[in-house]
C-alpha cells in the first residue's frame, strides 16, 4: 500500500475497474429524460397544465440520475461531506427556485 | 438603435472596418505576433514554451499563467476605461461614437470581472493553496491545466471579437430583449455568449478542483480550524462558484438558443419573457461579487496578520463571517432589480437579506482593525495595500447598504453613484486585494522581492488616482447622471466633476505604467529572496525555498498548531531543540504533464469560433475534437511517476535544505 499521501492522489491514477456500464447507462438515460422532455414540449403533446408538471417530474427524476450514476452518490466512505454537500445544495436550490418563483409571478399579476 | 456609418457591426464583414483605431490596432496586433513568433524562434523558445509551459500540470507555474493573463486583461480594461473616461472628460466630446462607447463598456465590463478578476483570485488559489495546506498539488492536476487553458481561450475569443466580427455592445449584463437576435444581429453578442460559456467550465472545474484539494489534501494534523485564512476563503469561493455558476450557464445556453436557433425563451413574443434572463443572470452574479472578493478577504488575512506580527484576531468569528456571506449571498440577488416591478414584498424582503450582509463583512473589517492594534506594523507593500483597502471598503459598504434600501434605489439606480459604488468595492476591494497578494507571494513564485520604492510611488498614486476618479461620480449619480451614456451636453452643471474623475483614471493609468516598471526594474535589478521567508511569515508557504521545488515538500509536514510555520520558528526562538526531520526521504508521486489540455481547450475555441458565426460545420468539427480528446483521457493509462529519492536529494541539497 502507497503511503497516506499516494492514496489521495489516486483520481489521476489508471486504476483499473473494469468498463463503467453505470456512466453509459447514466449517460444514455438522462439523455433520454433530455429529449423526452423537448419532445413533449415541441410536440404540444399534452394540455398546459399536464405538460408542466410532466417536465416537473422528468426533471427531478434527472437529478436523480445525475446523483446516483455521475456523482457517485452511494459511494459514501470519508467523512460526513456527502451529507454538508447535500444539505446545502438543497438548501440552495430551494432558496434559487421558491426566489425565482416569488420574484417573477410580480405578486400574481403574472400567469405562469 | 444603428446609427447609419456605425453598421460595421451589423453587415458582419468578417474583419472589423472603418474605424482608424481599429486599424492601428490591427497592425500593433500584427507587429506583437510576429514579433513574439521571431523572438521564440530565433532564441529556440518554442520546446521550451510547450514542454515547461504549454503541457505544465503544476499549480504554481499554472498560478503565474493566471497572473500574467489577469495582468495582460488588467491592461486591456484599463485602456477600455481610460478610452471611456476621455470621452467622458468634457461634454459633447466626439472622440468615440455611440456605437462604439456601448462596445468599450460592454467588453470592459466583462474582461475586468470574467477575464481580469476571476483568473487573478485563480492565480492566486494555485499559487497559496497547496503550499499553505501542505500538499504537493491540488487534487486534479490535469484538470487545472484544463481550467486554465479554457479560460485562456475564451478570453481570446473575446477579444478577438474587436478585430474579427466586431465586439458585444449589450453591456456586460447582456440583457434580453435588447441582446436577442433581431435587435442586435451580428457576432458581437455571440462572442460574449460563448467565451463566457467556454470559460465558465474552466472556472467551475476550478472551484471543484479547490474544493476537494482542501477538503482532502491537508497535511495531517492540519485540522480545518487550523488552515490559513486565505484556505477558508478559498472554501466560501469555490462553494459559491460550484452553486452559482450553472445559473450563468443556463442564462447563457438560453440566450444562445435563442439567438441561433430561433427560439423564444427571453424575446418578448411567443411567451418569451426576458425578466427570467435578468432573474437567472443575478442568481449567478450576486454570489459571483463574492466570489472575487472573498479571496481578497483571505490575502488581507495573512497579509495583516503577518506585517502586525500577531495571530490573526478572532479567527472563529473570520471562519464563520465566511460562511455567513457565502450563504446569505443566496438570498440578496433581487437587489440588482429591485426597479423591476416585482411588487414591496419581494422587495423588501432582499432589501433586508442585503443589509443583513453588511454583519458579517463589518465583523471582518473589526478583526483587521485588532489584530493591527498594539501589533508591530511595518508597512511593506502588500501591508499598504491592505490598509488602503479599509476606508475603501468602508465608503463601498456604506454607499452598498444605501442602494439596499429599496425605494432609495429607484432614485440611485443605473446612475453614476452605483458605477461609483461597485467600482469602490470591486477596485478597492478586489484589485487592492489581488496586488496585495501579487506583492506578498511574488518572493515565492519567482524568488525576488520587488523593489519598495517605486511600487510605493505605484500605491500613492493609484490610490489617490482612485478618490479622484470616484468620488467625484458619486455626487454626479445625485446629480442625475446615468450610467453608459456616451455624451451629455454642457450646462448641466457636470462638467467640472466629469473632468475630475478623467483625471483621476489617468493617474490610476500612470500608477499601472509604475507597477509595469517596478516588475522590469526588479527583473533588471533583482533583490533574491534567499531565505524563502522574506516578511517573517506565519503560514507553510514562507517555510518553503523561493521559489518552491516542483514537488513542493520533500516531506509533507505534520502540523501541530494554526500558522503552524510560526509555531516552529517560535519554538526555535525559545532554543526548543525543534525535532529534526528523521524520516527517510521516499519517492514522490507526481502526475505526468499533458498536452491535452491545451488541445482540448482550442478545439473548444475552434468549436465556439464556430458557432459565434453560425459556421455549423466547424463547430460540430470543434465538437468532434473535444470528444476525441475525452475519450483519449479516459482510455489513458500512464498519467503519473515517481520522482526518485536521488532526484530529491540531489534537488533539496542544491537549495541547501539537506
Ligand atoms: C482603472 C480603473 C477603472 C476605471 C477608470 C473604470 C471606468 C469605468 C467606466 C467609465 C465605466 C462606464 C460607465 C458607463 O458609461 O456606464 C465602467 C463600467 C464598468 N466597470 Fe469599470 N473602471 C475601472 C476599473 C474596473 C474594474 C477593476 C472592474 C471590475 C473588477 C470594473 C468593472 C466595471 C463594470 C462591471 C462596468 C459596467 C459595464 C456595463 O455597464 O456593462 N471596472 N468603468
Ligand atoms: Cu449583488
Amino acid at each position: 500500500m502507497s503511503s497516506e499521501h499516494h492514496e489521495e492522489l489516486r483520481g489521476f491514477h489508471g486504476i483499473h475497474r473494469g468498463f463503467p456500464w453505470s456512466h453509459v447507462v447514466g449517460l444514455v438515460v438522462s439523455l433520454v429524460l433530455t429529449f423526452a422532455a423537448l419532445w413533449l414540449v415541441q410536440a404540444h403533446a399534452m394540455p398546459h397544465g399536464l405538460l408542466l408538471a410532466v417536465i416537473l417530474v422528468l426533471a427531478v427524476l434527472q437529478i436523480v440520475v445525475q446523483l446516483f450514476f455521475f456523482m457517485h452518490f452511494l459511494e459514501s466512505y470519508g467523512p460526513r461531506y456527502h451529507v454538508t454537500s447535500l444539505a446545502l445544495a438543497f438548501v440552495f436550490t430551494v432558496c434559487i427556485i421558491a426566489g425565482s418563483l416569488w420574484i417573477m409571478t410580480f405578486g400574481g399579476e403574472q400567469t405562469y | 438603435m444603428h446609427l447609419p456609418g456605425y453598421v460595421n457591426n451589423v453587415a458582419t464583414p468578417f474583419f472589423v472596418t472603418g474605424d482608424p483605431m481599429i486599424y492601428a490596432s490591427d497592425v500593433l496586433i500584427v507587429l506583437t505576433l510576429v514579433a513574439i513568433v521571431f523572438v521564440l524562434t530565433y532564441f529556440k523558445k518554442w520546446g521550451w514554451l510547450w514542454r515547461e509551459w504549454i503541457t505544465t500540470v503544476d499549480h504554481k507555474k499554472i498560478g503565474i499563467m493566471y497572473l500574467i493573463a489577469a495582468l495582460l486583461m488588467l491592461f486591456r480594461g484599463g485602456v477600455d476605461a481610460m478610452l471611456m473616461r476621455t470621452q467622458l472628460a468634457l461634454p459633447n466630446m466626439r472622440f468615440l461614437e455611440a456605437e462604439h462607447y456601448d462596445q468599450i463598456f460592454t467588453t470592459h465590463g466583462t474582461i475586468m470581472i470574467l477575464f481580469m478578476a476571476m483568473p487573478f483570485i485563480f492565480a492566486m488559489f494555485n499559487i497559496a493553496v497547496p503550499l499553505q495546506i501542505g500538499a504537493r498539488d491540488v487534487a486534479f492536476p490535469y484538470l487545472n491545466a484544463i481550467s486554465f487553458w479554457l479560460f485562456f481561450f475564451g478570453a481570446l475569443l473575446l477579444n478577438l471579437s474587436f478585430v474579427i466580427g466586431g465586439s458585444p455592445d449589450g453591456g456586460w449584463t447582456s440583457y434580453p430583449p435588447l441582446t436577442e437576435w433581431p435587435t442586435d444581429p451580428g457576432p458581437g453578442e455571440n462572442f460574449y455568449l460563448l467565451a463566457l460559456q467556454i470559460s465558465g467550465i474552466g472556472s467551475m472545474a476550478t472551484g471543484i478542483n479547490f474544493l476537494v484539494t482542501i477538503l482532502k489534501m491537508r497535511a495531517p494534523g492540519m485540522t480545518l480550524m487550523r488552515m490559513p485564512m486565505f484556505c477558508w476563503s478559498v472554501v466560501g469561493a469555490s462553494i459559491l462558484i460550484i452553486f452559482s455558476f450553472p445559473a450563468l450557464t443556463v442564462a447563457l445556453a438560453l440566450l444562445m438558443i435563442d439567438r441561433l436557433f430561433g427560439a423564444h425563451f427571453f424575446t418578448m413574443l411567443q411567451g418569451g419573457n426576458p425578466m427570467m434572463y435578468v432573474n437567472l443572470f443575478w442568481v449567478w452574479g450576486h454570489p459571483e461579487v463574492y466570489i472575487v472578493v472573498l479571496p481578497a478577504f483571505g490575502i488581507f488575512s495573512e497579509v495583516v496578520a503577518t506585517f502586525s506580527r500577531k495571530r490573526l484576531f478572532g479567527y472563529a468569528s473570520m471562519v464563520a463571517s465566511i460562511m455567513a456571506i457565502a450563504v446569505i449571498s443566496y438570498l440578496v440577488w433581487l437587489h440588482h432589480f429591485f426597479t423591476m416591478g416585482a411588487g414591496p414584498g419581494v422587495n423588501s424582503f432582499f432589501a433586508i437579506s442585503t443589509m443583513s450582509v453588511g454583519i458579517p463583512t463589518g465583523v471582518k473589517v473589526f478583526n483587521w482593525l485588532f489584530t493591527m492594534y498594539q501589533g508591530r506594523i511595518r508597512l511593506k507593500l502588500p501591508m499598504l495595500w491592505a490598509i488602503g483597502f479599509i476606508p475603501n471598503f468602508a465608503i463601498g459598504g456604506a454607499t452598498g447598504v444605501m442602494l439596499a434600501v429599496a425605494p432609495g434605489d429607484y432614485q440611485y439606480h443605473n446612475s453614476y453613484f452605483l458605477i461609483a459604488h461597485f467600482h469602490q468595492v470591486l477596485i478597492g476591494g478586489v484589485v487592492y486585494g489581488m496586488l496585495a497578494g501579487m506583492y506578498y507571494w511574488w518572493p515565492k513564485m519567482f524568488g525576488i522581492i520587488l523593489n519598495e520604492r517605486i511600487g510605493r510611488w505605484a500605491f500613492w498614486v493609484f490610490n489617490i488616482g482612485f478618490y479622484v476618479c470616484f468620488l467625484p461620480q458619486y455626487e454626479l449619480g445625485f446629480m442625475g447622471m446615468t450610467r453608459r451614456i456616451y455624451v451629455y451636453p454642457a450646462g448641466m452643471g457636470w462638467t467640472a466633476l466629469n473632468l475630475i474623475s478623467t483625471i483621476g483614471a489617468y493617474l490610476m493609468g500612470i500608477a499601472f505604467v509604475l507597477i509595469v516598471w517596478q516588475v522590469l526594474y526588479s527583473i533588471r535589478f533583482p533583490e533574491r529572496d534567499v531565505t524563502g521567508d522574506p516578511w517573517d511569515g506565519r503560514t507553510l508557504e514562507w517555510s518553503l525555498p523561493s521559489p518552491a521545488p516542483h514537488y513542493n515538500f520533500a516531506r509533507i509536514p505534520t502540523v501541530t498548531a494554526r500558522d503552524a510555520w510560526w509555531a516552529e520558528k517560535e519554538a526555535r526562538r525559545r532554543g526548543e531543540d525543534v525535532q529534526k526531520e528523521l524520516r527517510p526521504l521516499e519517492p514522490i508521486h507526481m502526475p505526468n504533464n499533458s498536452g491535452r489540455p491545451f488541445i482540448l481547450s482550442v478545439c473548444f475555441f475552434i468549436g465556439g469560433f464556430g458557432l459565434v458565426f453560425e459556421w455549423y460545420w466547424l463547430a460540430i468539427l470543434g465538437g468532434l475534437g473535444v470528444m476525441l480528446c475525452l475519450l483519449l483521457r479516459s482510455l489513458e493509462t500512464n498519467t503519473d511517476h515517481y520522482i526518485p529519492v536521488e532526484e530529491i536529494r540531489r534537488t533539496e541539497a542544491a537549495l541547501g535544505r539537506l
